[in-house]
């Protein structure tokens, strides 16, 4: 702690900050552009002067950057100084010379840190008189508009793009006053996290692409907390609507979580929402019915016996729970495969019961050694991926610490980390985009990253079981991992689903256990298949299969499908089998798909944005999300669906829930591994001074016309039973509690910037705390008891090939990829295998590959790679006509007869 | 006492004063320029749409009875999709007439709008647009915008540059 | 005439003129303020009175769910009854007078000071704050002016040595009151205003300040009562301004006594108008000192100076 005093007054701050952080936190409006809490200082845009003074006696001072200047003891500044003060309005004035006039069609108009920054600084007229500099600008693909015109060259795109995330497409050209942001030609940004510099850029250079399409002001959105859908971290995000449509996601800051920043699926996946082939209207035996008519009617189906309920992975906790009981415990199944299933229960024991914790996605960032196993974090879970590439920097920059130099010093840390980067391993099966980060990789069949795994806990730690037959090459790497994940202070293992191995998943967690031994700060990630996976395993249910052989068997007849298309789980003819074997099926959704185009009944539910709900991320976070907006006609969220049919059967149970806080609580007291869930959010009758927390800041427009097309007689606002939110603009206008900000805004703070004021230290968490609930927290005294069954090596088998799946960012997960602007960053289906294969079978790229699954004809484009082994291929997971849930799996490239003998095989050496 | 009778005799010769009532709608008033009266959505010089859907307009709007939606067309110019006007509402503040950057929003001297449905006061676009540049003749806001359009790229508009050369190295 | 005929003919007239009053007013107050008035609804507007009761029929009569039901109904009813009591004992012309009272004079005043309780039950029943502080400054002023009004009075009874009003318009054969009583005409016009509360004396209602005070929770016909017991006030207050010091129907015979009559209430009552359209409302504070300090000293001045004349006369 140390004493600074801002215009003779002094306040008590933490050291170790610059002061232009230490005056955000204290609350005072200090301009500026260049710096960034997650990205740190250069001093380019000199925008944040303030006075520095000798001493109490000093009357002249001299002007500082205060981005640049640490923070001591008994120092004495002025923020208000008329020096500084003409300084920094001089700088804007100077920034703003070619900035062109049009705010009125740039897209961040309203939500622009140049304007608030102008405003902040008094900059009100434009003394330039001259003629203003033009740029051309360039097409950035379908997620992000080109407007170079706009920039004050700040760097903070290039920063951020190519510093903190790692792309290599964007750059700065030219020099002196002509410097230009841009690629190198036209053509789609290929970076994952594109879309944040939507956000970083603190002006309209670039902007949301999808949201001009419907282009909506901030201050005009209903906007509400919500959490990402499309992965299993569980990113924070703010959800926009307006006229009945989503129009944006934006960033919601969580300390934990994702930070400042969102992948390119979360930010423009969302367009899913607004599809016009959502499912809007009960449909029964293809006759539109109204909502009364299918309540009585299912109510009525319903109470037969013979009725089985499949959940969702991507179904709130709340819809599967009230599923459960809908059906009863003995009758609900996770729609999820068999090999999922049990790849999500093993992470759930390992976690839960297993001595060493998962670390949050902030953790990883400041992890000094990485080891990953079989995962293309990229690409299953992009934001984790952002985390670990900050993690290799944690290493080098300890020498910057040695220096005197404050991390925050971004320039000068880079200039003395140069291109040193600190312990990463990768063992995946395909190159991914993390390896030029790392120290070695392996690429391997899942099998062999496993054994790697387990050769390296054996060599942590003697008493885990030992691999056999290792080559030499294989030893040496496992002994630099082991070496490299011991010398670190905060190692971190990394695995998870994407590769469908319990095998590999097992391997990191005896890495991890072997390493607690040594050291109490080992981390271990998973990372699962969808936005609830975990939370689904925490909660009891059966296999898809065994749902399959309830009907087929006689024992069930109707079935309940929520939430899920059974396609991108079960094998197709299991699936056809089994829909074809049901009476009924009851299919509520959202969008359509294979699954609900065999339904004879079909019930439309709410997407995130028209639900409340709990999710649990990887990190078994349980994180709450908000209705945006209330859909007209009859959509709503599959639990009031559910509760509504329970209710209309007369199950007393069901009828006692009336809203999202009575199913909430019956999780949190029925559920053990998910108590407290109840506890996230604020009840519904929370009230600060009175009054409800508006969805719509106080400029929201429109409120007497948008409807008055149908009625010029304005309706009464829906109110919400389910939260403390309200829909309109009238409430509560300070700080809300953490988990529930439905926008950052400040008063002179418009643009996302705002978020320092939600913060308790910039950068640090917010305000009361991060949201959301970490359900699994390690037993520290619990024995460590290995896993066992170390696979043997891959073999290829000759007219065989070993198929694996690949996972996409854009294309694999199931909702986003129904987004118009993500469908055009989708590869077109391939199969990938190794040139070498490629030669034996005298294929060129592009050439089809036929092969057989199941007796199932596959053919696909040839690509070829040497990055993958031998015999193996890969081919894209969830990509149409692309088989999914039967992968890995043996194909036969020749005869068809000869797969049921090596399907066999296969089982063999798995249960070795 | 006096100054009290001697208001009340002014007052009384008030009588026989010219009326300065007009007796409307026999009479018609002559209104200026300027009055706050229904209101219209002008074009260019060029006769394109002057409106570019920013929103400032619904945002000054006191009683909130503006809503448009912006939308593109092929060469990045920006229009409303619709604008709606729920006169019912509106009081004629004039605010989003001084909050709009283009002069596309214009109040004119005509208030003689009354309905008997309420519902025929709601004006969309086809309603409010007119075939003049209104008050402000020969303003293009697009021509001192730094933005390319149909028929100005960028470079080509009031006090700017030729476009930055990326690839010159000439100081 | 038989009396039965004159309380018809009283009541029929004061009802039908008193509505008429609303348009006089309007359109007097147009002319003086440069307008024109109602001039739509009928000739010269005329219908504008029938357009408006028919409004205030149609009003939704509507008692606030806080107020005093009972006294909330009767409270307009007291004041267009006291009035219209008050009317008995005007002589309009010979034989027309319902009653000639011997205690005429009296029974005015007593009726008038009955008038107060209408404003002070409606300001209490309505139950809110506006109407209850229009009502105890109602009340204040009603019976504050009541005592200089029954003193300016004075003069007149005690020349005439009659407290019926026929007698003292008989009395006004040769010479009106207003020459010898010209300080008591005065200062019973002031009071009068004051006790019918019209402009610029409307203290109790004072719109600006009160939301129209005792009355703010009134509508339809219920304030229509109050309305038209507002305008039948000040025909009254005309009526007794005309007996009293105006020689009553007295005139040259070339007009009917009840014309004369007629003439002089409603000179009386374009007065009223012309002050309402002249003058601003004073102070509350203000009208109270100007009524005990002022008006007081002046009307028993008056009367001393009265009763020593006739003493000095009679001795």
């Amino acid at each position: 702690m140390a004493i600074l005093y801002i215009d003779n007054k002094p306040y008590e701050i933490p050291t170790g900050k610059n002061l232009l952080e230490t005056c955000l936190t204290l609350g005072f409006d200090v301009p500026y552009f260049c710096w960034h809490p997650a990205m740190g200082s250069v001093g380019a845009c000199r925008q944040c002067a303030v006075k520095v003074y000798k001493d109490e006696n000093d009357t002249k001072g001299r002007l500082i950057m205060s981005c640049m200047e640490p923070v001591a003891n008994n120092q004495r500044i002025s923020i208000s100084d008329p020096d500084a003060k003409e300084f920094r309005e001089q700088v804007v004035g100077w920034l703003m010379t070619n900035h062109p006039h049009d705010c009125a069609v740039c897209d961040e108009g309203g939500s622009c840190h140049l304007q608030d920054m102008t405003v902040m600084t008094g900059h009100n007229y434009r003394k330039f008189k001259y003629k203003k500099r033009t740029y051309t600008n360039q097409y950035l693909g379908p997620f992000l508009n080109h407007e170079m015109n706009r920039c004050i060259q700040c760097y903070r795109c290039v920063r951020f793009y190519k510093d903190y995330a790692g792309g290599k497409d964007l750059d700065v050209f030219a020099s002196k006053n002509n410097v230009y942001f841009g690629r190198a030609e036209d053509g789609v940004l290929e970076s994952e996290f594109s879309g944040n510099l939507a956000e970083v850029c603190p002006t309209g250079v670039f902007t949301d692409k999808t949201l001009k399409q419907h282009y909506t002001r901030k201050w005009d959105l209903t906007m509400a907390p919500s959490v990402c859908q499309h992965c299993s971290i569980g990113c924070n995000t703010i959800a926009g609507e307006r006229y009945g449509s989503l129009r944006m996601i934006a960033n919601r800051y969580h300390g934990e979580v994702n930070g400042y920043f969102l992948c390119d699926r979360g930010r423009f996946g969302y367009e899913f929402v607004n599809a016009k082939d959502r499912i809007r209207k009960p449909m029964m035996r293809h006759q539109e019915v109204d909502h009364t008519t299918i309540i009585h009617e299912l109510s009525i189906l319903l109470k037969q016996p013979g009725v089985i309920g499949i959940g969702s992975p991507r179904a709130s906790l709340q819809s599967n729970f009230a599923l459960k009981a809908l059906v009863g415990e003995h009758n609900f199944y996770h729609g999820v495969s068999d090999n999922e299933h049990d790849l999500a229960e093993l992470a759930v024991k390992i976690l839960n019961e297993g001595p060493v914790r998962t670390p949050s996605t902030k953790e990883v960032e400041t992890a000094d050694a990485v080891f990953i196993l079989g995962e293309d974090l990229t690409n299953t879970a992009p934001i984790l991926a952002l985390a670990v590439r900050q993690s290799v920097k944690q290493e080098p920059s300890a020498q910057a610490v040695q220096v005197n130099i404050p991390l925050w010093n971004d320039a000068a840390v880079r200039g003395i980390v140069q291109d040193r980067k600190g312990p990463l391993y990768i063992a995946s099966i395909h190159a991914t985009k993390l390896d030029e980060l790392a120290a070695a990789t392996y690429r391997a069949t899942p099998d062999d990253i496993a054994r790697l795994g387990f050769a390296v806990a054996h060599i942590l730690d003697e008493s885990s079981p030992v691999v056999e037959n290792l080559t030499d090459d294989q030893y040496q790497l496992a002994e630099q991992i082991a070496r490299a994940l011991l010398a670190a202070k905060e190692p971190v293992i990394i695995s998870g689903a994407g590769c469908e191995s319990d095998a590999v998943m097992k391997a990191a967690a005896n890495i991890s256990w072997a390493l607690q031994k040594r050291n109490e700060q080992t981390g271990l990630v998973y990372t699962m298949l969808e936005c609830n996976s975990m939370g689904l395993a925490m909660m009891g249910g059966h296999r898809l299969q065994a749902a399959f052989n309830a009907v087929m068997n006689g024992h069930a007849h109707t079935v309940i499908v929520m939430e899920n298309d059974l396609y991108r789980h079960g094998n197709k003819s299991d699936v056809d089998a089994f829909l074809a074997a049901c009476k009924n099926i009851i299919v509520l959704d959202h969008s359509m798909h294979a699954t609900s185009s065999k339904a004879h009944i079909i019930i439309p539910a709410g997407t995130f944005a028209e639900s409340d709900g709990t999710l649990v991320n990887n990190e078994g976070r349980a994180q709450r999300f908000f209705q945006v907006y209330e859909a007209n006609e009859v959509i709503s969220e599959s639990w009031r669906w559910l509760l509504n049919i329970g209710a209309a059967m007369g199950n007393m149970r069901i009828n006692a829930w009336k809203n999202f806080e009575d199913i909430t609580q019956a999780i949190a007291n029925e559920e053990p591994l998910l108590r407290g869930i109840d506890t996230i959010t604020p009840s519904p009758q929370f009230r600060l001074a009175g009054q409800r927390i508006p969805r719509e800041p106080h400029r929201y427009s429109g409120r007497t016309s948008m409807n008055a097309k149908d009625n010029v007689s304005e309706p009464k606002p829906p109110e919400d039973a389910d939260s403390p939110l309200s829909y309109t603009m009238e409430g509560y206008r300070g700080a809300p509690p953490s988990s529930m900000i439905p926008f950052f805004w400040s008063p002179g703070w418009n643009s996302v910037q705002s978020v320092n004021k939600y913060q308790e230290t910039v950068g640090g968490p917010l305000r009361g705390g991060d949201p959301g609930l970490r359900l699994l927290e390690p037993d520290a005294t619990k024995p460590v008891l290995y896993f066992h069954g170390i696979p043997e090596a891959f073999k290829p088998l000759e007219d065989h090939i070993w198929i694996l799946p690949l996972h996409h960012i854009f294309g694999s997960e199931e909702l986003s990829a129904k987004s118009p602007s993500v469908e055009k960053r989708i590869p077109s289906p391939y199969i990938l295998i190794h040139a070498e294969d490629a030669a034996n079978l005298a294929l060129h790229e592009n050439e089809p590959l036929t092969f057989y699954i199941r007796h199932h004809t596959y053919s696909l484009p040839v690509k070829i790679t040497t990055a993958i082994p031998h015999g193996v291929a890969a081919v894209p997971y969830g990509i149409k006509a692309i088989p999914c849930s039967e992968l890995p799996e043996w194909a036969t490239l020749k005869d068809e007869s000869q797969i049921n003998v090596y399907t066999h095989a296969r089982v063999n050496v798995k249960q070795t | 006492m006096i100054s009290i009778i001697r208001t009340m005799w002014l007052t009384f010769l008030h009588m026989f004063h010219k009326r300065a009532t007009i007796q409307y709608p026999e009479e018609k008033i002559k209104l200026p320029a300027r009055w706050r009266g229904r209101i219209v959505l002008t074009r260019d010089p060029d006769m394109g749409e002057r409106c570019v859907g920013c929103y400032l307009c619904a945002a000054a709007c006191p009683v909130d009875c503006i809503s448009l939606q912006a939308t593109e067309d092929e060469h990045g110019r920006r229009y409303p999709e619709f604008f709606r006007i729920n006169f019912s509402r509106c009081i004629f503040c004039g605010y989003c007439e001084e909050a709009c950057p283009t002069y596309a929003i214009q109040l004119i001297p005509d208030f003689e709008m009354g309905e008997y449905n309420r519902q025929n006061l709601v004006y969309e676009k086809q309603d409010l647009l007119i075939n003049s540049e209104g008050k402000y003749p020969g303003y293009n806001y697009y021509n001192v915008a730094g933005l390319a359009v149909k028929g100005k790229d960028k470079g080509e508009g009031a006090n700017e540059l030729a476009p930055v050369d990326v690839h010159s190295l000439l100081p | 005439m038989s009396p039965l005929l004159i309380v018809i003919c009283v009541l029929g007239g004061l009802l039908l003129i008193a509505p008429g009053l609303i348009w006089v007013e309007r359109r007097l107050l147009a002319v003086w303020q440069d307008r024109y008035g109602p001039n739509r609804a009928g000739p010269l507007g005329l219908l504008v009175v029938l357009a408006d009761t028919l409004k205030l029929f149609f009003k939704e009569d509507w008692i606030p769910p806080f107020a005093d039901r009972k006294v909330f109904v009767l409270a307009p009813a007291i004041v267009v009854i006291t009035v219209l009591m008050s009317f008995v004992i005007v002589p309009f012309s010979p034989g027309i007078i319902v009653v000639d009272l011997n205690i005429g004079v009296l029974f005015f005043l007593a009726m008038s000071s009955m008038g107060a309780y209408s404003i002070i039950l409606g300001g209490w029943a309505s139950n809110n704050k506006y109407s209850l502080l229009g009502a105890m400054r109602g009340a204040a002023q009603m019976i504050s002016y009541e005592v200089f009004m029954g003193l300016s009075l004075m003069g007149v009874v005690l020349i005439t040595g009659s407290f019926s009003l026929h007698d003292i318009v008989e009395a006004q054969r040769n010479m009106w009151f207003i020459i010898p009583q010209f300080l008591g005409f005065i200062i019973f016009l002031i009071a009068g205003i004051a006790e019918t509360h019209r402009l610029p004396f409307d203290i109790p209602e004072a719109e600006s300040e009160l939301i129209a005070g005792f009355h703010s929770e009134y509508s339809g016909m219920k304030f229509g009562m109050f309305f038209v017991g507002e305008y039948i006030g000040i025909m009254l207050i005309s009526c007794m301004v005309t007996c009293l010091f105006l020689g009553g129907w007295l005139g040259p015979a070339f007009l009917p006594p009840i014309v004369w009559f007629a003439l002089k209430m409603f000179a009386f009552i374009g007065l009223f108008i012309l002050l309402r359209a002249s003058l601003p409302r004073p102070r509350y504070d203000q009208l109270m000192e100007f009524g005990w300090k002022i008006l007081l000293p002046l009307s028993i001045l008056n009367l001393v100076v009265t009763a020593g004349i006739i003493l000095w006369n009679e001795s």
